[in-house]
């Protein structure tokens, strides 16, 4: 599972001086459960995710994914977590199959778990007939089924999507939508951040809306609806952002 | 540090680059291709132009002179240029390279020399024009023969032997082994081309493995793997070393190969220009270029790593080492120079150092104090990059920068 406690980030820029990109966020997510980080651009989602991820270190605070802190642990954390985003490319000059066996071997699987897991995977996604293909030569939708499968190569416990339907297809979005229902289904604890509300509404379990680096509400859709007297998650958000986005204009 | 994980990053990035044309270009195929094309190609076009240009009868036109029918005479029988008749516009034909010199002959040349005086002969002819060159030396040894049966005539009117102008003889003899002749003429350029040939091998898997893979966004793919920075920084730094490593073995070799061949079909001779220069390296001295090379393309790799890791795109990385090129480029440079030999404070400054030192080696001259302090001054000083590199990879600053 994930819980962040007092999670913040300051970046420093010499034009901008010191930007505090997330700011005490502090939520919990469970196994077998989805959590949607819906927030703008700018919001903080990436930044957020990245530092679960372990990409980034927080500047305060920290988390436990699946019981290892990320701050003390990074590297542990890494063996638990599954992330796919837009900014997660693939090697154009590796196979897809390559792709996903250089994955599996930087988390240390052994070649028969590493070729038996790569098969099912391959099977599963049906991506068979392009497994030999070159990344550089696939559709998006094939991209996208490799990302997949490289996140999923070592049986993670933790899967953490950042926008990951962004700028793809109606047909590829729904390819994973669908996977991360899977991921559920699974049992595994997912987080996701995303600024389109359909998706949300279709996936989450809990949602945590976030603006100007601060988590302003959370709970589950119809905890929202009841607290904010409203039906439409869109109107939920703008009421919850609204005062933030004032006080910054 | 995880040996494991090092080795997949090796293997992967191996994969890549055996599968990129770019950096085969400059890794393989220049420093394979370098060293024949500018040694075996151009000395060879070189030698058959130069060739030419000497067999050539160069045409010549004599301005003057026709109250010294001997010496006309002696021009127009010599089998070494063919005479024209002469014209006004002499100087337009040698630019326009109709001919190839012309020789003007002062009025009462003959009588002048009768008289015992020393009258001057002028030569026109056109410098930098290889076949004018000639032309003239042709010219004037057909006038020196004329001139030498004037002495001989005057010694045996005065029934003096030819010896009175050579009373002794002076002999020239070397005794410097083939090797340091020739070391001594292309010693600092092997030097020179070998260290730049493994600045450029390392340089695009260098650009690729950093700058490009943040460009194409796989950097925070592999990020988010449990591989550790420092692990993922060795694994990509061994094969960009490797890279600098194979173009340093190719050149060398190639090095090696194209003197053999240059010192085998007698191409080239030597500074006296009376026998061929030897070529041949030796597998002593190859093997020693290549060795003083390690460290160098080991600190190579490691700075360029380390600034190519800064920059956001392919390009921009590119535009940050160029410069670079020019600092390795001017201390090579600057050890081809007549006079630079190593001294204890040269021997501490990296590129000049090893630059020196090979050209020290190819003549046959093994200095070991000088050699272990380059060698490990130069290791120090890849050992300082290469934590830089590892540094460079720990900073979100640099990974993220945007």
């Amino acid at each position: 599972m994930i819980e962040t406690r007092g999670l913040t980030k300051v970046f420093h820029d010499k034009k901008r001086g010191q930007i505090r990109a997330v700011e005490n966020v502090s939520f919990a997510c469970k196994a077998g459960q989805i959590y949607g980080l819906l927030g703008a651009n700018g919001a903080g989602k990436t930044t957020t995710l990245r530092m679960l991820a372990t990409i980034l270190e927080p500047t305060d605070g920290t988390a436990l994914i699946c019981g290892h802190d990320i701050v003390e642990k990074p590297e542990e954390v890494r063996k638990n977590v599954g992330f796919l985003s837009t900014a997660t490319a693939l090697y154009p000059r590796l196979t897809s199959q390559e792709m996903v066996e250089y994955f599996g071997r930087l988390n240390g699987l052994d070649e028969a778990t590493l070729q038996k897991r790569r098969d099912e995977i391959f099977l599963r996604l049906d991506m068979n007939s392009f497994r030999d293909r070159r990344c550089d030569k696939l559709s998006t939708g094939m991209k996208q089924k490799t990302s997949i499968a490289r996140t999923l190569i070592h049986d993670p416990q933790v899967m953490i999507f950042d926008e990951p339907t962004l700028g793809l297809d109606i047909m590829t979005a729904r390819t994973i939508i669908d996977f991360i229902r899977e991921c559920r289904q699974r049992g595994k604890t997912v987080i996701f951040s995303t600024h389109v509300m359909s998706e949300v509404e279709k996936l989450c379990d809990v949602v945590g809306i976030i603006q100007s680096g601060k988590l302003l509400a959370e709970g589950s859709l119809a905890e929202l609806r009841d607290r904010y007297h409203q039906h439409d998650l869109e109107e939920i958000f703008v009421e919850v952002v609204s005062p933030y986005q004032t006080t910054e204009a | 540090m995880n040996l494991h994980a090092i080795g997949v990053v090796y293997r992967k990035e191996l994969t890549e680059w055996l599968r990129d044309r770019r950096t085969l270009i400059s890794t393989v195929l220049v420093p394979l291709l370098a060293f024949p094309i500018l040694m075996v190609g151009i000395t060879a076009l070189a030698t058959v132009m130069i060739g030419n240009a000497e067999k050539e009868v160069p045409q010549i036109m004599i301005l003057g002179g026709e109250d010294s029918p001997q010496l006309l005479d002696g021009l127009k029988k010599s089998d070494q240029i063919k005479v024209v008749p002469s014209a006004d516009n002499w100087k337009d034909q040698i630019s326009n390279k109709e001919i190839r010199a012309a020789v003007q002959i002062p009025n009462g040349f003959q009588a002048a020399l009768a008289n015992g005086q020393a009258p001057a002969i002028d030569i026109y002819y056109y410098e930098g024009e290889l076949k004018s060159s000639f032309g003239r030396d042709h010219l004037k040894k057909a006038i020196e023969d004329y001139r030498d049966g004037v002495v001989k005539n005057r010694l045996a009117a005065k029934d003096l032997p030819a010896s009175v102008l050579t009373p002794f003889e002076i002999k020239q003899e070397n005794v410097a082994p083939p090797e340091k002749v020739s070391g001594a003429g292309i010693g600092g350029f092997i030097g020179y081309a070998v260290i730049l040939l493994c600045l450029t091998g390392a340089m695009y898997p260098a650009i690729d493995l950093t700058a490009g893979e943040k460009e194409r966004g796989t950097i925070e793919t592999v990020l988010s793997s449990p591989i550790s920075r420092l692990d993922l920084v060795v694994g990509k730094f061994l094969l960009v070393f490797s890279a600098s490593l194979v173009s340093a073995i190719l050149s060398v070799t190639s090095m090696g190969t194209s003197f053999a061949i240059l010192g085998h079909t007698h191409l080239l001779m030597n500074s006296s220009g009376n026998q061929p220069l030897n070529l041949n390296l030796g597998l002593v001295s190859v093997v020693a270029v290549f060795f003083m090379a390690l460290p160098l393309a080991f600190l190579f790799s490691a700075v360029l790593m380390t600034i190519a890791s800064f920059a956001k795109t392919y390009k921009e990385a590119q535009s940050y080492l160029t410069p670079l090129t020019f600092l390795v480029v001017i201390p090579a440079v600057a050890s081809i120079m007549p006079g630079v030999e190593l001294t204890p404070k040269l021997a501490l400054i990296p590129v000049l150092n090893t630059s020196l030192v090979c050209k020290e080696i190819i003549t046959g001259t093994y200095h070991w104090g000088s050699i272990l302090m380059i060698f490990l001054s130069t290791c120090i000083y890849a050992a300082g990059a290469l934590f830089l590199a590892v540094k460079m990879f720990q900073r979100e600053d640099v990974l993220f920068r945007s």
